[in-house]
């Protein structure tokens, strides 16, 4: 069975509060956190990009149990953050961790859910046996116009699963997409920030998606959200994972250990892999987990994973790497100056 | 003249509606208004259709040819005909239909409005509804419709004795007005708190001072009193029909919180129906701003100048109240789909007038008024309806 070998997460630890943003923009920072449900979001620093966070997830995976990285036959990472257009972060990834050259890469791009759509990929390589093990990334430095609604979250962070069959920590029974075109979001090549459709993106963009895919997940297993232990849905806020979470029938309780967002921000592709990896922090053999992705453009990944037995296991060195808590403690806390020197959004003489 | 009556009326849900078009939107309100009146399309003479500004909407223009041809009608090469005047096109095409039955040059004619305002970001829409104000004298220097209303509302305030919580209590009973309007955009109901703690848009009108952007479509049909009953039981007669204008800059104006257009068409319309204040059971007025419903039942006459927030307090203007405003909703919670709001406003009286307005029934209703401004009142259509 095709399922989940080991899982890294890194997170930067600069933050910056809503309350700080607002305050440069003359906007009321109550309610923005309230209406978002999301108190502060991490920023990365001045040399962090979205490929030294996809290397650093990707080393925690391999801290936590080791695989000869010659055995891993693929390496993508899922971004909307890339640090080139024309060269893959993908290939830094796999240099640094040891896998090239024997190895297929790629860069994805489906604005928040490139990381699951490099997750499905690698399952479909290792189940036709083309490769032993496939490593999939989900890793943004997150941007968002100054002021824009999406400043206030935008955040960064990575994280990383290899994909393989042998004794995995977690079996993916089933995983199945819902993908239609949306333009609710949307970044031209040459543009620095992205821009979307207000409201647009709620209802016919982000529900409609999660929801279709969570349906059609049910539909071609059979299950319903009584049957899962645990469920994480596409975080851009806290409000939309627990609206939609409650529209589909799941309780808060199912999807309380993953959703991160209120103090960590919306680290697009990272988003719903970084909840999924909060979940496997603290998950026990035998727990049932739903995850879905969303994307804008617009699609969602749905995934039915089970824990196993071999999380507990020698194998699997859980304490090897941080855990999704322990990196978000301990925050430095920057001003918006700082943050916008660290963000690049103070343009410096060349 | 002709005596003329509406027989027959089809509302569109008013709200972001993503999966309709334009043309969706004004052919399911077309659709709807045949099958009120028990009419098929063949029957129509002509159309007039008010819309304020598909062409930057949508990038859409020669709407009347469009709504023809997407009616069905267009093989049969009736006149359609597009009416502008900002947020007051609709209640001008409905006066265009009223006039062309009047005159006997038409028979049965369609009186339709429509916008769809979704599909452009939010600051376009703001621009495109600037264009009802003086672009040169106004647009080009910074004013907002929210800007310019909120003037209104300062001048207001500094000379009559209205407070922050009266002109919030406009926003709370439309609210529950449109709390029990199916149609409605925003069918829940808020507190004057809700209202005084929504984020600031021009000081000191706040979020809930203010009508949205609505996607949305309505049409009424109208034909000559003496064959309404050909067509229903419950035909309901054009009792009168006033139109006025004023100069199109606020600063222009003799008094900048009286709407002059709106005292003329009032007075014409009373006049012409031969009816007094006492006489109206209920009038939708054009409540785009909290401070413009404040304004417009002060200039129709309903209350004295400067008692509008203490007679609105008071309950007056509720559904159980002396004379009930905006029984829809208004365009506060109903919606403000610009091109249709007129046209809505006549929906909700004739409702009203067939007892057919449910939760929100106001019990033996006669007469009705409608009040649609266009811009900050350069334009004004005023209506009266009654059983007929």
């Amino acid at each position: 069975m095709v399922g989940i070998i080991t899982y890294g997460v890194y997170i930067p630890r600069y933050r910056i509060k809503v309350e700080e943003i607002a305050r440069v923009w003359g906007a009321n920072a109550s309610d923005i956190s309230g209406g978002l449900g999301v108190f502060e979001k991490s920023v990365p620093d001045l040399d962090e990009d979205t490929a030294t966070i996809a290397v650093e997830a990707a080393r925690n995976a391999l801290n936590r149990r080791h695989v000869n990285p010659d055995e891993i036959g693929a390496v993508y990472v899922g971004s909307e953050s890339h640090p080139y257009a024309v060269k893959p972060t993908a290939c830094t990834v796999g240099e640094a961790i040891g896998a090239t050259p024997n190895m297929t890469a790629a860069d994805y791009e489906f604005a928040c859910k490139a990381g699951t759509a490099a997750i499905q990929t690698c399952m479909g390589l290792v189940k036709s046996r083309m490769i032993t093990y496939g490593l999939a990334i989900g890793s943004d430095i997150a941007q968002g116009a100054p002021s824009d609604a999406l400043e206030y979250t935008a955040a960064a962070g990575g994280a990383a699963f290899l994909i393989g069959r042998d004794d995995p920590i977690a079996t993916i029974h089933h995983t199945c997409s819902y993908t239609t075109d949306t333009p609710d979001f949307w970044r031209r090549e040459g543009q620095d920030y992205p821009r979307h459709g207000g409201r647009f993106t709620g209802d016919p963009g982000y529900f409609r998606h999660v929801e279709g895919a969570a349906r059609l997940l049910f539909d071609q297993v059979g299950t319903t959200p009584k049957d899962y232990d645990h469920a994480v849905f596409h975080q851009p806020n806290a409000k939309f994972p627990q609206k939609v979470a409650k529209n589909l029938g799941f309780k808060p309780e199912q999807i309380k250990s993953g959703l991160v967002v209120p103090l960590l921000g919306n680290t697009y592709s990272a988003a719903s892999p970084i909840g999924l990896a909060a979940i496997l922090d603290t998950a026990k053999a035998g727990e049932r987990i739903l995850v879905v992705s969303f994307g804008s453009g617009a699609g969602s990944d749905a995934f039915d994973i089970e824990v196993t037995d071999a999380i507990a296991s020698d194998k699997f060195r859980h304490n090897a790497a941080p855990t999704v808590e322990q990196l978000l403690e301990k925050p430095i806390y920057l001003d918006y100056a700082r943050y916008a020197k660290h963000k690049g959004k103070i343009v410096m003489q060349t | 003249m002709r005596d003329v009556a509406v027989i027959g009326i089809g509302c569109t849900t008013f709200g972001e509606k993503w999966s309709s078009s334009f043309r969706d939107l004004f052919v399911e309100a077309g659709a709807l208004a045949l099958e009120d009146a028990r009419l098929s399309g063949e029957k129509i003479d002509a159309m007039y259709v008010g819309n304020m500004s598909a062409g930057r909407f949508i990038e859409q223009e020669h709407i009347g040819a469009l709504i023809a041809d997407y009616a069905g009608m267009a093989t049969r090469h009736i006149p359609s005909t597009r009416v502008e005047a900002a947020c007051a096109s609709g209640g001008l095409a409905f006066r265009q239909a009223v006039i062309a039955v009047a005159s006997g040059m038409e028979d049965i004619v369609v009186a339709a409005g429509v916008e769809k305002m979704t599909d452009v970001e939010p600051g376009a829409s703001t621009d495109t509804l600037t264009g009802a104000a003086d672009r040169e004298w106004e647009g080009f220097v910074g004013a907002t419709f929210p800007g310019l209303y909120a003037m209104i509302a300062t001048d207001y305030m500094h000379r009559y004795p209205l407070t922050r919580e009266q002109l919030a209590q406009v926003a709370v009973k439309n609210h529950y007005n449109g709390a029990r309007n199916p149609i409605a955009q925003f069918q829940q109901e808020i507190t004057i708190d809700t209202v005084l703690k929504s984020t600031m848009v021009a000081e000191p009108l706040r979020l809930f001072d203010c009508s949205p952007i609505t996607d949305g479509a309505a049409a009424v049909i109208v034909a000559p009193l003496t064959r309404a009953r050909e067509f229903t039981d419950t035909p309901v007669k054009v009792l009168a029909s006033a139109q006025a204008s004023d100069t199109i800059t606020l600063h222009d104006r003799r008094d900048i919180s009286t709407l002059d257009a709106t005292v003329a068409a009032g007075q014409r319309a009373f006049r012409m129906a031969k009816l007094a204040h006492k006489d109206i059971d209920m009038v939708e007025v054009h409540d785009c701003f909290s401070i413009a419903e404040i304004c417009a039942i002060e200039d129709l006459g309903f209350c004295r100048k400067g008692e509008a927030g203490k007679f609105t307090a008071d309950g007056e203007t509720a559904l159980d109240g002396k004379i009930p405003v905006n029984t829809s909703g208004g365009l506060k919670a109903c919606g403000h789909p610009v091109g249709a709001t007129g046209i809505k406003q006549v929906c909700e009286i004739v409702q009203q007038l067939r007892n057919e307005a449910g939760k929100r029934q106001i019990d033996g209703a006669r007469i009705g008024m409608t009040h649609n401004v266009g811009g900050t009142g350069g334009t004004v259509a005023v209506h009266i309806l009654g059983r007929a």
